[in-house]
């Protein structure tokens, strides 16, 4: 893992630029005949929270799940251009997906944990890639993933429970612990927060604002709060095509856009 | 006649439907707006009133006709034979009745006889006749009597959907009064039976031959109804056959859910139906000329002596059957498991064998469990493959290479042929039948609930 924590990044300051951990150049992606994403190039700077904001059905998730080829368990979907994460291009043909997304993990709208006990679920990703032998090594990895997640303390007696117990919110962070087992160097985030209550939305507002200092975060969200609370970076989408880019603090209070103006004075989405 | 009827009852309903819309219309003047309810309500109405009377009076000589009948014909049988024994009187009536119906009968009718017998066909028509006329009158009268209740307030709708909601009720208790009915004759006639056999015999014996002697003196007048090496052919043949069915059942389910493409679906998925269309006496026929043999050559190839009739063929063979059954409902089940877990799974850099293993598997696993429980009730049910290709010798074997026999196969042992309805031979079936309609339902009972709580989990 590359990057050192960034203390300096407060609302009001323009954070100082981190290296690029993602370069995405040309990307367009299909659904069959029908263009979701139109030539959109963007770099994702490491240990940083970038923020995909625009109204819905304009293609953030489609352009987040190209970035652990999650698009490949759509049949119809074609995605072109290049996507680079360290140096690779992730859609090269020597590329396995396997070990991708054990680099590139994600969280998803709904809270998905699998029909199995807490700790299985935690367990899941590191039993799968052979990152654990025996039980104390699972056990240290499910231990330090639950800590991480800010779980650990609310479900230490519980661990054998289905992970369908858990509320909402615990369900989401259960599935955070989950991406974060495997030790992945990207999370990706597509509107974790879209089915929870505002308090278990704060707490994992201030769990990806902990998370960041280990790990590249992206995420999709439909409040303009959210992004301006959580990310440093925002992209702004419309209609498939990326309309403006850059720190979130400009982004919200001075857009070069005018559609971007539009969208975040809530003219339009 | 009857057909004649029938017309003309339907004719006068379509009349009064047209009558009933036409009065209510012309009672606003042929505006919608003002009447209570939708002029075809009125017409229904008015129609109702013309069917439900001629029905009733069709159905109450449908009850009783035959006993009137009766009684007038031995009124008018001549007094030397009204006074025959209760036996004799009833083959003269038979007679007279067969002759009346151009049948044949046992000897050639005197000609008093002869006279009563044409005396019955005239009551018999006349009283059709009869009946047609009261009908149609009611339907008449009906017509009438509805009709002059329709005014512009009358409330059509609310009448027509009380007939409506007192018809869907009568159908339904037929249908579970008949179930009950079943149920209940199983019973009688089951406690009729463990009167004379004990019920601990009946199902802790380990000997079955259910012969009963006419005399006291006859050869087999030791009958034997100890059940166990009838349920545990049942239980062999249904191990064998779920052995076969779950395994290929739930794979090529897998398949047809998790890797197959759509296109590669929509023809195998009707394939897979077509098997579970064949008619289960063509399974029958196919296990006991194909596959029984088979299985002999193929045993005696390893010097096994294997029994013509075997447990395997049968239940190998209803095990074929079943795969549809499985394979289908777990195609569902499967299917039911939200795409949201596949794709954690995915996005956790899983294969797909490893998620359908350790996510799709343990999801659909209450769902498929009810899936195979519902498979077993019908192979312990299945009766025509087992009767063609596993024998009637009640073996007690663990030996799949035997012959064995099962449950329904005893129970149409027992029951074809003539009978006497009240030997212990054959009220055996009844108690069988009872056992095995407990073991089935619970099956079922079980299977469903399993599946529902499934199905609450993910709605
Ligand atoms: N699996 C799919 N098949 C076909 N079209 C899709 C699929 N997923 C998304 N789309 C289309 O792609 C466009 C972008 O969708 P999406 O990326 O989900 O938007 P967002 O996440 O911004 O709301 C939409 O028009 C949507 O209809
Ligand atoms: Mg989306």
């Amino acid at each position: 893992m590359t990057a050192m924590p960034d203390q300096d990044v407060e609302m009001g300051r323009a954070p100082a630029p981190m290296p690029n951990k993602i370069r995405t150049q040309h990307v367009s992606v299909y659904y069959g005949d029908k263009c979701a994403i139109k030539d959109v190039s963007l770099d994702i700077e490491s240990n940083r929270v970038t923020a995909f904001i625009g109204p819905s059905g304009c293609g953030k998730s489609t352009f987040l799940r190209c970035i652990n080829r999650m698009n490949d368990t759509i049949d119809i979907c074609r995605v072109d251009g290049s996507i680079v994460l360290d140096g690779t291009d992730i859609y090269d043909s020597k590329i396995d997906v396997v070990q991708l997304r054990a680099r590139v993990g994600m969280v998803f709208q709904k809270p998905n944990p699998f029909p199995k006990s807490i700790y299985d679920n935690v367990a899941y990703g590191p039993r799968i890639h052979g990152l654990v032998s025996g039980r104390g090594e699972t056990d240290d990895v499910v231990e330090a993933s639950l800590n991480r997640a800010g779980l650990w303390d609310e479900v230490k007696d519980r661990l054998q429970d289905p992970g369908t117990s858990l509320s909402g919110g615990q369900q989401q962070r259960l599935c955070i612990a989950r991406a974060i087992a495997v030790q992945p160097e990207v999370i990706l985030m597509d509107e974790p927060c879209s089915a929870l209550d505002p308090i278990a939305t704060a707490r994992i507002e201030e769990l990806i604002d902990e998370l960041r200092a280990n790990y590249t975060i992206i995420i999709v969200t439909h409040s303009m709060q959210q992004a301006a609370r959580v990310s440093q970076r925002t992209a702004f989408f419309h209609l498939g095509d990326l309309i403006e880019f850059g720190d979130t603090e400009q982004v919200f209070t001075n857009p070069i856009e005018q559609k971007t103006q539009d969208y975040i004075t809530g003219r339009f989405g | 006649m009857t057909t004649l009827l029938i017309v003309v009852l339907l004719g006068l309903s379509a009349i009064a439907f047209q009558t009933g819309r036409k009065k209510a219309l012309r009672a606003t003047a042929g505006n919608i707006a003002p009447l209570h309810s939708l002029p075809t309500y009125y017409g229904t109405y008015v129609a109702l009133w013309v069917g439900i009377p001629s029905l009733i009076v069709i159905g109450l000589w449908l009850a009783f006709e035959p006993q009137i009948i009766n009684a007038l014909l031995l009124a008018a049988l001549p007094g030397d034979v009204r006074g025959l024994s209760p036996a004799e009187l009833g083959l003269q009536i038979n007679d007279i009745k067969n002759h009346a119906a151009g049948g044949i009968t046992s000897s050639e009718l005197s000609p008093r006889l002869q006279e009563v017998a044409d005396y019955y066909l005239g009551l018999r028509q006349n009283g059709l006749l009869g009946m047609t006329i009261v009908a149609v009158a009611a339907g008449v009268g009906g017509l009438a009597v509805g009709w002059r209740h329709v005014t512009s307030t009358f409330r059509a709708r609310n009448h027509v959907e009380r007939t409506i909601r007192v018809v869907l009720i009568i159908a339904s208790s037929i249908a579970i009064l008949t179930t009950v009915g079943i149920v209940l004759s199983l019973l009688f006639e089951s406690i009729r039976f463990f009167a004379q056999v004990s019920p601990i015999e009946f199902l802790f014996g380990l000997q079955w031959s259910p012969q009963t002697a006419l005399r006291a003196d006859q050869v087999g007048q030791s009958g034997a109804f100890g059940a166990v090496p009838i349920f545990a052919g049942t239980l062999m043949i249904t191990i064998i056959a779920m052995a076969i069915a779950v395994p290929i059942g739930l794979f090529s389910a897998i398949y047809m859910a998790e890797y197959a493409s759509s296109q590669f679906r929509s023809v195998i998925k009707p394939v897979l139906e077509v098997l579970a269309g064949i008619p289960t006496v063509v399974y029958g026929f196919f296990a006991a000329l194909t596959v029984a043999p088979a299985i002999r050559g193929f045993g005696e190839g390893l010097g096994l002596s294997v029994a013509s009739e075997s447990a395997l063929a049968a239940g190998l063979v209803m095990g074929i059957m079943i795969i549809p059954f499985v394979s289908s409902l777990s195609d569902d089940v499967i299917n039911a498991v939200p795409q949201s877990l596949r794709d954690g799974s995915y996005a956790m850099g899983a294969t797909k064998s490893e998620t359908v293993r350790q996510v799709i598997l343990p999801a659909a696993l209450p769902g498929i469990v009810g899936s195979v429980l519902l498979a077993v009730s019908r192979a312990i049910g299945e009766t025509m493959i087992v009767v063609m290709a596993a024998g009637l010798s009640a073996n007690l074997t663990a030996n799949p290479f035997e012959a064995v026999t099962t449950v329904t196969v005893q129970i149409v042992t027992l029951l074809t042929g003539d009978q006497e309805f009240d030997s212990a031979k054959t009220l055996a079936a009844f108690a069988l039948g009872l056992v095995l309609f407990i073991i089935t339902l619970g099956l079922n009972v079980v299977a469903l609930r399993v599946v529902r709580r499934y199905r609450e989990k993910y709605d």
